[in-house]
């Protein structure tokens, strides 16, 4: 072995993990606001539990949402259905969790249901609506984008047929317990907390991020490539049904226009919190973050009573940057390799 | 665009006065790991057809996107036209007058021939806009110019690839350039359309096109070429006028080495065998493969690339399941639909291509490892036995010497040759009965070479059965008791380790 030359091993540079850095541009976001609202509104902006609850309490859909996201992107795919799935769990979700005490119920021999069942049906939809997307695009091959956005469409489609347009309202008083309260921030973390786990200690996460980062490589490792396709897109389908269940508790009324734009807001937060679209990185930390970072924003722009046009705009802006940052990455990585 | 103005005609005529239209001189490139290229000459006289030879590897291909702007050398000098150049791009060499006609057909599909030849040169009206006629009638003229006879406005998709062979070859001789450089072009086309396109080059060569001509095709060379430079290693060995020499000399002028580079093997005992193949065939791909493997038994796989010899250790393994003939395992009949499958049946593959079908580069070097052994096993209660699995795989890098700051290092900062070592060990981690290794030690250096080949003998003698594709003929004949040599889908023979040479393998895969 003396002949045997050494390769020399090339370092990367030691660097803090990305988690870090969403983290630290977290606290960034809210010093900023904090400063504004001394300087323009006189009081402090983190110093006030109500409207952190409130903040938290308005992204946890979203970050529900952006759970499941977080999975399908971290494949090198992407779910545009989402928040129509949304609207379409939400609306057929209430037509079973009607109140008996309602007289124009949708359904008056299913009203006073135990509250399992809209929450299994609700569930069940949203499972049903991922595995047609996990179906089509692992099957037929058609890009995650054209699938999902098919899937958009038609839920949103179902979504207003279902009532012809009109809203269902009058939930049993044990269907509207799930949305109540803080309850939404709880199941919000319970999932972040599961998906979290899941993603890095079994080997359901294991195979996504090989998926995501080489799929040849992942088929030739024993993986089947299609089959865990349809998991993942069938969790994303699923969660987005749980959401769609907390939003219609939540507002004891179920619309078509529900969870409208919810799937940007998702796919903005996984990216913001470091996942990759190119696939095979991301964690739901991160993702986490980045939905606490998008609610911190919103929250700060109305407490700093900032017109909400301009909000859209800056969210596009950062949206974008993140994006930027994110390919920057990427490229210096590639570089260095 | 397509006649010559007078200014033009003087310069080419200008031209054929110097000697050679095209000198390269000391030309170095390197990539990661490797030299592909080492100090290395190459003239070319004008209207005159010039081989590149080597085997595998030797450095044609490199030289080549040299000359046509897609790599810049290293070092060295390229002058073209009697005056240096530096060549920015393709788009550079090509606007000089170097037209390449790439192996892997570079057409647009959804566009029509005509579209294709001219594009970024389509004649317009008046107003600006493609004059469509016109380049249809251009396109007409310079097909019959080459006796061509394929619809301008057929779109390429409906073309079969010797049609798009010859719109690729229309496309460069509108260029009008003074060097063509054409890699392997007869490689997807029949005997008659060969005939076809030499009629073509004894045409383009009587008006003083230079013609660069990559073959692994010993018979073409003595039909159309007029010189021939051999390659070996990076390096250049030679150029000789066809006529002067034989077949056997360009072999041996390809093949020889010094004896240094020679692999020892260690002995190991054969047992019984392991796998048995039948009459495995792939229509298109390959046919009627059939050989033993034993225990402990190191089976070489050799033939020039697209012979197949890839394909089969995809469809042994399940990536490409082959349509017809058995595999037998320890004397049972199996079907292979998926790697999932042969997985099960004790097998490992170690692909070809590092990059594209082995590792998962934003991943750690502990995920890559483990991803083949998690398919079976090291789950304990829902959960990846992550402790376990650190400490098998911390054993492995150990055992292969695979040198990494640590195992959360992602694979992408790894050289080559540790990154071969952690695939490796991928498949080691499943205890494979069979271990089919492509190309295991392809770009990697000579040192993690070595060890690699200490590895596998001593997998042989653990009774591992070993099967190493592999484009380096020392290596082969180095490590194998016995090789199996393919050529254009079909075994042409296997020959005992005792009675293999270079030249009888070369004979066999290069007919």
């Amino acid at each position: 072995m003396e002949n045997v030359q050494i390769e020399p091993v090339k370092r990367s540079r030691r660097s803090l993990p990305q988690e870090l850095n969403i983290l630290l541009v977290l606290v960034a976001v809210a010093l900023v606001f904090e400063i504004l609202g001394w300087l323009f509104q006189g009081q402090s902006f983190l110093m006030n539990s109500r409207r952190l609850t409130i903040m938290i309490l308005q992204v946890s859909v979203v970050g529900i949402i952006a759970v499941g996201v977080t999975q399908v992107i971290i494949t090198g795919g992407i779910d545009l259905s989402s928040g129509s799935v949304v609207a379409m769990t939400a609306m057929i979700t209430m037509s079973v969790a009607q109140s008996s005490e309602f007289a124009r119920a949708m359904y008056p021999a299913l009203t006073d249901l135990p509250v399992i069942v809209p929450l299994a049906v609700g569930l069940g939809i949203g499972l049903l609506a991922g595995m047609i997307n996990g179906a089509l695009i692992a099957w037929t091959g058609i890009p995650p984008f054209i699938a999902t956005l098919g899937m958009m469409v038609t839920a949103r489609g179902i979504a207003k047929w279902y009532t012809k347009g009109q809203p269902i309202s009058f939930p049993t008083d044990s269907f509207a317990a799930i949305g109540s309260g803080a309850a939404p921030v709880f199941i919000f973390l319970a999932v972040a907390v599961i998906f979290h786990f899941a993603l890095r200690y079994t080997r359901y996460g294991k195979f996504t991020y090989a998926i995501g980062a080489n799929p040849q490589a992942a088929r030739v490792s024993g993986i089947n490539v299609q089959r865990h396709l349809v998991k993942v897109y069938a969790i994303a389908g699923l969660l987005a049904g749980l959401a769609g269940i907390v939003t219609a508790s939540r507002a004891a009324t179920a619309q078509a226009g529900m969870g409208m734009m919810y799937e940007l807001d998702a796919i903005a937060a996984a990216v913001i919190g470091g996942t990759s679209l190119s696939g095979g990185r991301g964690r739901i930390f991160g993702t986490v973050i980045g939905t606490l970072i998008l609610g911190l924003m919103m929250s700060g722009f109305t407490f700093l009573r900032v017109d909400a046009f301009y909000q859209e705009i800056v969210k596009g802006i950062i949206i974008v940057a993140a994006v930027v940052a994110d390919t920057f990455r990427q490229k210096a990585r590639s570089k260095k390799a | 665009m397509v006649s010559t103005n007078t200014l033009e005609a003087v310069q080419r005529y200008k031209q054929k006065s110097l000697p050679y239209i095209l000198e390269i001189e000391g030309i170095r490139k390197e990539f990661p790991g490797v030299v592909a290229l080492d100090n290395v000459q190459f003239r070319l006289r004008p209207g005159s057809v010039h081989a590149l030879m080597g085997e595998n590897g030797a450095g044609k291909s490199t030289l080549m996107k040299i000359i046509a702007g897609i790599y810049k050398p290293d070092r060295g000098t390229i002058r073209f036209q009697g005056e240096e150049v530096t060549l920015t791009s393709p788009l550079d060499a090509l606007e000089r007058g170097i037209a390449m006609i790439h192996q892997e057909l570079a057409l647009m599909d959804w566009m029509t021939v005509a579209e294709n030849i001219w594009i970024r040169r389509e004649p317009t009206n008046a107003l600006g806009l493609i004059d469509h006629r016109k380049m249809t009638a251009m396109t007409q003229a310079l097909f019959d110019q080459l006796s061509i006879r394929i619809d301008p406005t057929a779109e390429v998709s409906s073309l079969t690839v010797a049609q798009r062979q010859m719109v690729e070859i229309a496309k460069a001789v509108s260029h009008e350039s003074d060097v063509l450089i054409m890699d392997e072009p007869t490689s997807a086309i029949t005997e008659t359309e060969v005939e076809h396109l030499f009629a073509i080059i004894r045409d383009l060569k009587a008006r003083g096109v230079a013609i660069v001509y990559i073959t692994h095709k010993m018979n073409e060379l003595f039909e159309i070429a007029d010189e021939f430079s051999v390659f070996r290693d990076g390096k250049y060995v030679g150029t000789h006028a066809s006529a002067d020499v034989t077949r056997d000399d360009i072999i041996r002028m390809m093949v020889g080495r010094e004896i240094t580079d020679m692999f020892p093997k260690e002995e190991a005992e054969i047992g019984d065998v392991i796998l048995s193949v039948e009459n495995l065939s792939l229509p298109g791909t390959f046919h009627g493969i059939t050989f033993d493997l034993r225990k402990g038994e190191i089976l070489g796989l050799a033939g020039l690339v697209g012979s197949g010899r890839s394909n089969v250790a995809e469809a042994l393994f399940g990536v490409t399941p082959a349509t017809e003939g058995t595999i037998r395992i320890a004397g049972r009949d199996v079907s292979i639909g998926s790697p999932k499958d042969a997985m099960r049946e004790g097998m490992a593959l170690l692909t070809e291509d590092r990059k594209d079908t082995g590792c998962f580069l934003p991943l750690t070097v502990l995920e890559n490892m483990q991803i083949a052994a998690l398919q079976d096993g090291h789950v304990k209660m829902g959960c990846v036995d992550e402790r376990g699995l650190t400490v098998l795989c911390k054993e492995m890098q150990d055992a292969l010497r695979i040198k990494t700051p640590n195992l959360d290092e992602r694979i992408e900062n790894l050289s080559g040759g540790n990154q071969q070592k952690v695939l490796i060990a991928r498949w080691l981690l499943t205890k494979p009965r069979i271990l089919i290794l492509d190309e295991p030690t392809r770009g990697i250096d000579v040192g993690a070479k070595a060890e690699i080949h200490r590895l596998i003998s001593r997998l042989a003698q653990q009774g591992v059965a070993v099967i190493m594709i592999s484009s380096e003929l020392p290596e082969v004949l180095g490590m194998s008791d016995r090789i199996m040599v393919m050529h254009e889908g079909h075994m042409t023979g296997i020959l005992d380790r005792s009675e293999a040479n270079q030249v009888k393998i070369m004979e066999l895969a290069a007919r």
